[in-house]
């Protein structure tokens, strides 16, 4: 019943975000500033993350495939094909369900608690407008961007990892990239950070939006806004994997 | 005019209230009193729909603010200015920015008339020359005096107080207190000023309302308080007086 009752509170703060797109007015100042926070501060630890996972993915799979029949740019293949349709979504997501995530839930929370919402609400604002929508549009908007920013540099990271330890030159691990390049995939991986930026930006704003209880009510909602994050990242992962693949 | 009718509330299985009713006449200012935990700030918010009761009206000049489309709702709140308990001044706005606010959004005013009605706001509440400093880096009774000059930037009809003075010293209680009767005079703005602290009341309420037992207890202007001989309100004064000789 409690479950029923969250998610048709969280359902009504969509409805009433959705609803107030056409006040651009009010939010379009809140959507520079959250296009900025979650897209270009969360460029370096997405360009760090994406580097690393791409490296890690080289060295085992060369590892995995050390038998002389297999082609040794195989390797490249499988490591962009893997960031493409998977990691570089996932992974950053999970990465930015703790950094972007915990940041909205904590702003609203506070604010809430701190009667910021209510006064807002008390001078004629519509809050949902003001605080939510601009958080939800910027993840959907940035989320994809970051998603090519990862993949490309673990594409990079791949083929650096692959080079120092020996296990594929840089030429392999392009040819290999190349051979088994499907636009699809990457169109696949650009709706996955779609979706998760949705559900990563409007489950943080819905735990903030709603927190209660002063500082330790604004801790519960930052911890909850995160695990939950990353449950529903991975639900929508296998949703979206069933459905398109 | 608010007339307040038969107003019930609780949250969950705890009554706040169960029947309150009473009037707030235009330009006057009215003390909602009564013990911590009586509802007096879930009643305030009431009064500009941030909640809504389980049942009863809240009429404002001849409309059900309940009753109201968001769109109507936003707009009868602008009639409202409220200065909230904690201040709530935006953390991410400094002291001016959080008086402009207001006028950023709901004036046709430009950059350089919104900067004039800011300086004239600060001074108004005493505090020019402190635009510049973050409400972090501010006192609470500055708090406090930002918040009004924030609530009243917008000119309303009526003014929120959630306890003005708690937690200040008698000193900065006081100059709030004469803030407060001299927005209601200068302004004409009807104030509703929700408090436990008696020696506030006595000097600025016109009529004083008074919660207890989960209803309205006592109502009636000030000089009526004055010569009451309801016993509730009378425990609640006198325990008030002895804490202030004490």
């Amino acid at each position: 019943m409690e479950a029923l009752e969250k998610l048709g509170k969280y359902s009504l703060l969509l409805y009433r975000s959705l609803r107030s797109l056409y006040e651009v007015n009010t939010y379009k100042k809140n959507l520079v500033d959250e296009l900025l926070k979650i897209g270009y501060e969360s460029v370096p630890i997405v360009l760090l993350t994406g580097a690393f996972t791409g490296a890690v993915m080289t060295i085992q799979t060369a590892y995995q495939l050390d038998m002389a029949f297999i082609p040794i740019s195989i390797i490249g293949a499988i490591t962009s094909e893997s960031l493409f349709i998977e990691l570089a979504a996932v992974i950053t997501s999970l990465v930015l369900a703790g950094k972007v995530g915990a940041r909205i839930a904590t702003e609203l929370g506070t604010m809430r608690v701190s009667e910021q919402i209510d006064a807002l609400e008390s001078m004629g604002f519509n809050s949902v407008s003001f605080l939510v929508l601009p958080r939800v549009l910027a993840g959907l908007i940035m989320f994809p961007l970051l998603y090519i920013f990862a993949s490309g540099s673990g594409i990079v990271g791949g083929v650096t990892a692959g080079y120092f330890s020996g296990a594929v030159s840089p030429a392999d691990f392009m040819t290999g990239a190349r051979e088994f390049f499907f636009p699809w995939d990457v169109t696949f991986g650009i709706l996955k950070a779609f979706v998760f930026g949705f559900v990563i930006t409007s489950v943080s704003c819905f735990k903030g939006y709603y927190a209660s209880g002063g500082a330790e009510g604004v801790g519960n909602s930052t911890t909850q806004a995160t695990v939950l994050s990353c449950i529903y990242v991975l639900l929508a992962d296998f949703v979206l994997a069933a459905v398109f693949l | 005019m608010i007339e307040i009718r038969n107003l019930k509330k609780s949250f969950g299985s705890n009554l706040v209230w169960k029947d309150v009713s009473f009037s707030i006449e235009d330009g006057e200012t009215i003390a909602i009193i009564g013990r911590s935990g009586c509802g007096k700030s879930v009643l305030m918010k009431h009064l500009n729909a941030l909640m809504y009761p389980d049942s009863g009206d809240v009429i404002i000049d001849g409309k059900n603010i309940f009753e109201l489309e968001y769109v109507e709702l936003r707009k009868m709140r602008q009639r409202f200015g409220v200065l909230f308990q904690g201040s709530a001044l935006f953390d991410s706005l400094n002291t001016s920015e959080n008086i402009a606010f207001p006028l950023q959004y709901f004036s046709d005013l430009d950059e350089k008339q919104i900067k004039e009605k800011v300086e004239e706001a600060l001074e108004m509440v005493n505090l020019a020359g402190i635009g510049d400093r973050s409400p972090a880096e501010l006192s609470g009774g500055m708090r406090r005096r930002v918040a009004l000059a924030r609530a009243t930037i917008l000119q309303p009809d009526f003014l929120i107080y959630d306890e003005p003075t708690s937690g200040l010293d008698p000193q900065t209680s006081e100059e709030i207190n004469e803030l407060i009767i001299s927005m209601a005079k200068n302004l004409n703005i009807t104030s509703i000023v929700v408090t436990h602290d008696i020696h506030s009341v006595l000097e600025i309420a016109d009529t004083v309302a008074f919660l207890e037992d989960q209803s309205l207890c006592w109502y009636g202007s000030i000089e009526k308080m004055r010569q009451s001989d309801n016993k509730k309100l009378m425990n609640f004064i006198t325990a008030s007086e002895y804490q202030i000789r004490s």
